[in-house]
């Protein structure tokens, strides 16, 4: 008997855990405001976005995180799409689809998959506990969001920042 | 002002087919309903025997690959074709992966089982079934999440 209780209580903690992923994956969470962001603009302190590039290049950014993760593509000049994938990862595949079908249809939008597992330092050093973890990042190279979780093509393409910053 | 590109540094290139996902969605489901059977009938000969069984399959998925288990050819054979044709193929190796974390779970639970420890070997089969349900349920493989989290912490 008690054995039938074990395996409902194993099923339910499944369902409800199943369901808060269902519901969360792929949905992107802010984490920095995009270069350029209108609060800067009204405050009068807003750099051109040449200088706001050469100075973020010179502080840590989400890009210079990545490292070696990074060094054969250049950031996209409206976002770059980093994607963190591993091998047992079939989420990881329908990601890989979604990013490139945006970056090759969105000019100025890049794709970047990472292997996880194969840069662990870029892993911890951004803070990535699951994969497909995909973070937008703007022009200068911060991060402004991040999803866990595969997302759909229009999470993607409501999260990257609009075309004309300037 | 166009910089498109897709580049991947380091990562696995796209295999150009794969497997159905509902083979091994089949496969959790399968695997949920002797789970739920080994629980009720834990502390019996007949619930060590089912968890050798369980043990067996995992082994089976995990060395020959998903493709070649029981659960595979009778989702072939006779619900396969009752279905429509797959959206998209999955790589086989996340949930072959799935499967060695299970045959681990299931050793566990063998060894518990076969030593007395009733409760070991029934906590151990719970997590297998929590696992599998959510296979079956949402096709997500908890393995597979939790090997760049082991990954992590380990290397």
């Amino acid at each position: 008997m008690t054995g039938l209780w074990v395996a409902l209580a194993a099923i339910a903690i499944a369902l409800v855990f199943g369901t808060f992923r269902a519901l969360t994956d792929g949905r992107f969470r802010g984490t920095h405001k995009p270069a350029g962001h209108p609060s800067l603009v009204e405050e009068g302190r807003h750099p051109s976005l040449v200088e706001e590039g050469r100075r973020a290049r010179l502080e840590t950014t989400a890009w210079t995180q990545l490292g070696a993760a990074a060094t054969s593509t250049e950031l996209g000049e409206r976002a770059t799409l980093v994607q963190f994938s591993s091998a047992f990862c079939a989420p990881c595949r329908v990601t890989r689809r979604v990013l490139s079908d945006v970056a090759e249809t969105t000019p100025g939008v890049v794709h970047l998959e990472v292997d996880a597992e194969h840069h662990l330092d870029a892993t911890r050093r951004l803070g990535i506990l699951r994969t497909p973890t995909t973070l937008i990042l703007d022009p200068t190279g911060r991060e402004i969001a991040r999803a866990a979780g595969a997302p759909r093509k229009d999470q993607v393409l409501a999260t990257i920042p609009a075309r004309d910053l300037t | 002002m166009s910089t498109t590109a897709s580049a991947r540094t380091g990562a696995r290139p796209e295999a150009g087919s794969g497997i159905d996902p509902r083979g091994p969605q089949f496969n959790a489901a399968v695997t949920v309903v002797v789970l739920v059977a080994i629980l009720v009938t834990a502390g019996t000969a007949v619930g060590t025997v089912l968890t050798a069984v369980q043990a067996a399959l995992f082994a089976w998925g995990a060395i020959g690959g998903v493709q070649t288990t029981i659960h595979a050819k009778v989702f072939k054979a006779l619900i396969r074709p009752r279905l429509a044709s797959p959206d998209h193929l999955e790589d086989p190796a996340p949930p072959r992966f799935a499967q060695a974390v299970g045959l681990g779970f299931a050793a566990v639970a063998l060894v518990g089982f076969l030593v007395g420890g009733t409760t070991v070997g029934t906590v151990a089969i719970a997590l297998a079934l929590v696992a599998a349900t959510l296979n079956a349920v949402f096709r997500f493989c908890l393995g597979c999440e939790v090997y760049l989290l082991i990954k992590r912490a380990t290397s």
